[in-house]
Order: structure tokens, then sequence, then C-alpha cells
């Protein structure tokens, strides 16, 4: 579904990314790991055609990524890591604005209900907590029943109770056949819902292994654990 | 979708106020300068003056820092399924509509009321390009810088160099070479600045350019001809279609 081939993106002197390529495919839940500032990121912003790769290409359901092809995002249902919004906008005209530009038929609002969003829908987008504002962003990631869900630190700021409703979503869609891609700090939230593990370094791709994979060559169950094995042991 | 993105623009503008306030300051300023004056080409001489002052210096500041404040909504419409280059010419569309109202109620329709003439017509006209023209570069502005302080200060230097700086520069070539025939390089330098531009189309309409002595007359002769005419209103055109592009092409480019 999502093929990326050697993309290198530099930011000044920095390199974000370094000839990353990757494949990623329907009905798979893949998490991007990696230290801060490693590229997560920058990888998911290139597929979504926000950051301009310098070299490579990046190929959406078979569709090219550049600028002159926008029509491939109706694909994608993106949740930032920090969601911005015009701060004088209320959550319902946020919501219909997407609704009315987007213009998809059928309409996923089980997560607003999941969060209790229509009781604030009244409430500016500028006074939300970070927590609720990451609930506007995970509904509006879900709202259009997206092929690829693309969530960058999707329980960061979250409390537990909504982490556990949104993880549940997540399983629930990821068992349609969707692909979800997931960054996230907190390996032992992904236990139960990741399929594959990408590990990632200074803009480079260390491993991208089957989590089953994983389990087998580590001896370790739980995915922390199995991370923390394979770095230990200089596989690369 | 272009209407649609431009819809939500003029609504987010028109909450805001500002444009409110500038519409009721230009009304104030056109209807005193017309109560007052009594001599008609005296009248259009003090508001065009003002004019040219106020409409670019609120275009350029307005627009510039409106583009910063919305930079959330960009990134929020940049991951979904719309062209940049909707996004960016609806933003531009949103300001431009909006601005050009104010200037259509505040300056444009007392105008064509006291006088309902070529002259009003023409007061009309030249305001409203200025109006795309200094929006056009506010937008240029914006797109080339990502810090909002450095954005700002840029577009103000570009007023005043538009406003101000370049009439001293135009004047002290004139007297370093004051024992050579400048009429056609005057002309050429006439083109290079939009407020230039408008202010000589607007004099050799109320017959102003004899106040300009020798040099008037060659413009007359020059700006007061179709030919003149034409080069003039596509040189505006110019001025506001190439940073509008210039903008759109940066902002295509752009890391988000």
């Amino acid at each position: 579904m999502i093929q990326a081939k050697h993309i290198t993106k530099k930011f000044g002197r920095l390199k974000a990314l370094d000839d990353v390529s990757v494949q990623m495919n329907a009905g798979e839940c893949i998490a991007i790991l990696g230290p801060n500032g490693c590229g997560k990121t920058t990888l998911l912003k290139t597929v979504l055609g926000m950051v301009v790769a310098d070299s490579g290409e990046v190929m959406v359901k078979n569709e090219i990524v550049k600028k002159s092809n926008w029509q491939y995002r109706r694909h994608i249902g993106y949740m930032p890591q920090i969601g911005r919004y015009p701060s004088n906008m209320k959550i319902a005209d946020v919501i219909n604005m997407m609704k009315d530009i987007r213009q998809n038929g059928e309409l996923n609002e089980e997560l607003a209900s999941a969060f209790d969003l229509p009781a604030l829908n009244q409430k500016k987008m500028g006074n939300l907590s970070g927590g609720t504002t990451q609930k506007v962003s995970a509904v509006l990631a879900f709202m259009f029943n997206p092929d690829i869900l693309i969530l960058d630190e999707p329980t960061a700021g979250l409390d537990p109770l909504s982490s556990e409703k949104l993880k549940a979503k997540i399983k629930a869609e990821n068992d349609k056949g969707k692909l979800v891609i997931i960054t996230s700090h907190i390996l032992s939230e992904l236990d139960d819902l990741v399929t594959e593990v990408i590990y990632m370094q200074e803009g480079k791709i260390i491993f991208h292994k089957k989590i089953k994979t994983l389990q087998e060559e580590t001896g370790e169950i739980k995915l922390s654990k199995a991370i923390a094995s394979i770095l230990q042991s200089g596989v690369k | 979708m272009m209407r649609k993105i431009i819809k939500y623009v003029l609504g987010d503008i028109i909450r805001n106020k500002m444009v409110l306030v500038y519409t009721i300051l230009l009304f104030v300023i056109s209807l005193s300068v017309f109560n007052i004056e009594t001599n008609t080409s005296k009248g259009i001489l003090s508001l065009l003056n003002i004019i040219l002052l106020i409409v670019p210096l609120t275009c350029i500041i307005f627009s510039t820092i409106y583009i910063y404040n919305s930079s959330e909504f960009i990134e929020l419409l940049v991951s979904q399924p719309i062209k940049r280059k909707t996004i960016w010419y609806s933003l531009y569309f949103g300001l431009v509509l909006s601005l050009s109202l104010a200037y259509i109620i505040g300056i444009g329709l007392p105008a064509l009321y006291y006088f309902p003439n070529a002259k009003g017509l023409m007061i009309l006209v030249v305001g409203l390009f200025l109006t795309w023209v200094f929006v056009s570069i506010a937008l240029l502005i914006a797109g080339s810088s990502r810090d909002k302080t450095k954005g700002i200060a840029i577009a103000i230097v570009s007023w005043l160099f538009f406003a101000i700086f370049y009439d001293i520069l135009v004047l002290f070539i004139l007297f370093q070479f004051q024992d050579y025939p400048l009429e056609g390089a005057m002309i050429v330098l006439s083109f290079l600045n939009p407020i230039d531009l408008s202010r000589i189309q607007l004099l050799l309409q109320i017959d102003a350019a004899a106040i300009i002595g020798y040099t008037g007359a060659v413009f007359k002769i020059f700006f007061g001809r179709g030919l003149g005419i034409l080069i003039c209103v596509l040189s505006m055109c110019a001025w506001f279609l190439i940073p509008l592009w210039l903008s759109v092409k940066i902002f295509q480019k752009r890391d988000i």
C-alpha cells in the first residue's frame, strides 16, 4: 500500500532521512520506533506530502506522491503529534469544515461519541486542553474511513480511559484490513496492537521485522524487552 | 473546492474585525476630505496622498500577519486531499476580496458619489489595484520567511521602500543627472514602483500633471495615450501576478 524508495531529506546539515526504503501493506499494524529526532515524523510527513523529500519516491496505493498529486490523500487519515487548529474555531466548526472538504459519504463517528466530544462542540479550539485537542485529532483521522491510518504519538496526552478507547478503535480498524502506522514512545502500549516493528536511528531504518520473528529471535514476549535485547546485542 | 476554502477564510477575516476598522477609517477619511475641499481636483489630490500611503500599508501588514496567524489552518488543510495551490490561492482571494470590499465601501462608493465621472472611477480602480498588488507582495513575504517577526519587519521595510525611499532615490538620481534628458528614464523608473504608477495615473486624470513641469508633459504624452494606458494596466497586472505566482511556487515546495 505504501512504498518508499531511497528517500533522503536534509534539514540544513541534519540528515532527517538517509536513504530510507520501506514497504507497508494493507492489514498490517506497524510501529515506528526510535529515539527523539530519528526521523519518524519526517518519514510520516513525507508520505503525506507535507515534507518534500530531496530525493527518492513514495508511492501510496500505486499513486506517486508529488506536488501535482493530491487526490491520494483521501485514502489517509492523519493524526499529528501536536494537532494545531485555528484557535477561534469551535470543535463543531472544525469537524464540519473537514466534512465539507472531504465529502465522504460514509462517516465513522464512533470515536466522537466514545470520547463524548459532542458535549464540548461549542468550545473553541484555542481553549482546549492538550488531551482534548488530541481527541479531536483522533476523531478527524478516523472519521472518513480511510484505508491508511497514520498516527503520530496517538496516546501521548490522553488519559488512560481515552487511551484504551483509542486503542480499541485502532485494533478494530486494523482488523478490517486497514493499514495502521503508529509512532510511540510507550512500548508497553503497543504490545497487543502491533504486527510489525520498524526501528529507526539517525534517519536510517535499523531493522524492520514482524513481531513474531522478533519474539522468536529474542525469546522475549514483551515488545519493550525484545527491542531492548535486540539493541543490546547490537544486531543490525 | 477553492470556493469552500475561500468561504472559511472570509468568515475568519470578517470575525477578525480589523477589516471593519479599516473600512470605517477609509470611509471617515474620504467623507471628511470630500466635504472639506470645495475644489474637486484639490480634494482628489488630498485623498490621493492618503490612499497611496494607507492602502498599501494596511494591505501588506494585515495580509502578512494574517498568513502567519493562519499557520494552523494551513497545517490542517495540507494533510487533507487538497491541492496546495488551492489552499494558497484561497488565502489570497479571501484577503483580496475582503480588503477590496473595504476599499469599495470606504472610498470607492463615496468617490463615485461625489465624482460620478472618470475621476471617481479612476480613484476606485487605482485603489483596487494597489490592494491586489500589496496583498500579493505580502503573500510572497510570508511565504518565503518562516519567522513571523522577520516577515513583518520585511513587510514594513517593503512598504517604506515603495512609499517613501523609492521617491527619495528617484529624486537623488534626478539631481545627480540633471544635465541629461531623463524623461525616458523617469518613465521606466515609474514602472518599477506600483505606488508611483498609481500616482501618475491619478495625477494625469485630474490634469495636475502641469505641476510637475516638463516631465509631467512627457508623462502626459506617454501615459495619457492608449498605448501608455495599456502598458500601465499590464504592468500593474504584472505587479500582482508575479509576486503571487512566485509565492505559490515557494509554498508548493515548503515543508510544513
